[in-house]
């Protein structure tokens, strides 16, 4: 065996994808895995320049310039289609005149494993390809496992949040424990009354101090309507500056007209903010259960919400009853008619 | 124990016997779970109490089910992955057995917080081989028997396992290899990925 042989035979081994060329530029040895990119005709006896381009450092079309690139990182491309890129480097040698040439897919190594099905036995035992394709594979399980989880959580959390009965920022109740509420002391006739506060001038607090100041407002005056009410009554935030209060166990008008009083008091004082005073006032009206025949829950919210804004068109800061208002009505009608 | 080697078991379960006998045995465990988190770390004893529900439950004697558990990890079309990740190790089965004592390692380059049993392979003369298994949990190494079975089967080998017993705190497999090329096995392609 020739020594040129003997070499070619180490190279097939230790760098499968090389190409060994003679001094005019035809491929003489083509390792065993530059050969599997090209399953048509023998790499061996063709014209190197008429199969590969070298693009870069520069364009080469003449293989004496190709002899001077030696040491130089090349890219080199390869006429298929599409067109693939590798990298390569070229050294000088077996014999006098020729070169020798090892190439790489670099990046591409991915999508080149799946078009040319390579197999671990295609690259070198040394060459870390295989255990790079590991880590792709393994980091893609992992990843889609870590995925499945984050999807899983996401939707439980969306779920605890339907679920929830609490307004975050106030820690009152929201509107759907209060329409829970609600309808269980409708349901066992629990004589009941239902109160809708409206912050008056709220916009005004949050335009003009901003959301922060807003926020602290809204604390105090949850806080306000909390030392006011009872523990076995539900305070719900049912929007941005509304508010619903259910009291239990109430038969007459009394207590809640006694209650929206002080809150309405109350409120009257600013509310400080960072030295800054939060001027808010609290409109308020007010159903009572034993009004109906049969009270509906929606029916006392809608008559409620009736009470509160003729509160509002009253002037704000004050307290209607339902009862009031259609008392008033009545008497309109009568003296309409008479 | 981390929830990959959890789930597997419940996989294992589900995949083989069916979701109702997956139920029976969590139910019987009383851990307080249906479902396993494949990226979450359970305390260990959950691991030894599923186990051991799950033999109850499916009437398996203990080191049989971590020996099908072992074999289902690479052969069942559910968990492709994880043989195409095994198969990595090594082109053959000479290569692949030489490959275990990095095992642990090549778990922890993927999952960092995944710890596998540690391996360590002892070449006894030609084609017969001892592998010490040390795991937190016992059977690890029936269930390394069932690994090595199926991956035999997969690399097309001809081999005979024999679990020998404790030593040291470790359990030892015997592993006779007879022929490399027994069988066609079933092809390993770099680039195809399981789904």
């Amino acid at each position: 065996m020739s020594e040129a042989d003997t070499f070619g035979r180490m190279l097939d081994v230790l760098c499968p994808m090389h190409l060994i060329l003679d001094q005019d530029g035809i491929i003489i040895n083509a390792g065993p895995t530059t050969q599997k990119l090209f399953p048509e005709a023998p790499l061996a006896g063709q014209v190197f320049l008429d199969v590969f381009e070298i693009r870069r450092p520069r364009q080469i079309t003449e293989f004496h310039d190709l002899a001077d690139m030696a040491g130089n990182r090349l890219h080199v491309m390869y006429r298929t289609d599409p067109p693939r890129e590798l990298k390569g480097i070229l050294v000088p040698g077996p014999s006098k005149g020729q070169v020798t040439l090892n190439l790489s897919f670099g990046i591409s190594v991915v999508e080149a494993v799946q078009e040319y099905e390579l197999t671990a036995r295609d690259f070198a035992v040394t060459d870390l390809t295989v255990e790079m394709l590991y880590l792709v594979e393994a980091k893609s399980a992992a990843m889609e496992a870590s995925r499945q989880l984050n999807k899983r959580l996401q939707s439980a959390r969306e779920e605890a949040e339907e679920q929830a009965v609490t307004d975050v920022l106030t820690g009152l109740k929201n509107r759907r424990a209060m329409d829970i509420d609600l309808a269980r002391a409708l349901a066992v006739r629990e004589d009941v009354a239902l109160m809708h506060i409206d912050l008056d001038y709220f916009k005004d607090v949050n335009d003009t101090l901003g959301h922060a100041a807003g926020d602290h407002v809204l604390q105090e005056v949850a806080r306000v309507m909390r030392e006011e009410t009872r523990s076995t009554d539900t305070i719900a935030r049912v929007g941005g500056d509304e508010f619903v209060v259910l009291m239990r166990s109430v038969r007459d008008e009394l207590v809640p007209v006694h209650v929206a009083g002080r809150i309405i008091e109350k409120l009257m004082v600013p509310i400080m903010f960072e030295g800054q005073p939060c001027r808010v006032s609290a409109s308020i009206g007010t159903v009572l259960s034993s009004e109906y025949a049969r009270p509906s829950a929606d029916q006392m919210l809608r008559d409620a919400d009736e009470a509160l804004y003729h509160s509002k068109h009253e002037g704000r800061g004050r307290h209607t009853l339902y009862s009031e208002l259609s008392a008033l009505s009545a008497v309109e009608a009568e003296s309409g008619t008479g | 124990m981390h929830g990959l080697v959890n789930r597997a078991i419940q996989r294992f379960v589900t995949d083989c016997y069916g979701e109702a006998q997956w139920l029976a045995a969590v139910e019987r465990a009383d851990i307080g779970l249906t479902e396993f988190e494949a990226m979450l770390t359970y305390e260990d004893e959950l691991t030894e109490q599923v186990l051991a529900a799950v033999s109850d439950v499916l009437d398996r004697p203990y080191e049989e089910l971590l020996e099908d558990i072992g074999t289902y990890l690479v052969s069942h079309p559910n968990v492709e992955a994880l043989r195409r990740l095994l198969r990595f190790s090594g082109v053959d089965f000479t290569d692949f057995l030489h490959s275990l004592d990095d095992l642990p390692d090549r778990a922890r380059l993927a999952v960092s917080d995944l710890e596998l049993p540690r391996i360590e392979l002892k070449q006894h003369g030609a084609g017969f081989y001892r592998l010490s298994v040390q795991s937190r949990v016992p059977g690890a190494g029936h269930l390394f028997t069932g690994v090595l079975r199926a991956m035999a089967d997969d690399y097309g080998a001809l081999v005979f396992l024999e679990h020998q017993g404790n030593t040291n705190g470790s359990e030892v497999v015997a592993v006779s290899l007879l022929e490399t090329e027994f069988a066609e096995g079933r092809g390993f392609d770099l680039g195809a990925r399981a789904g």
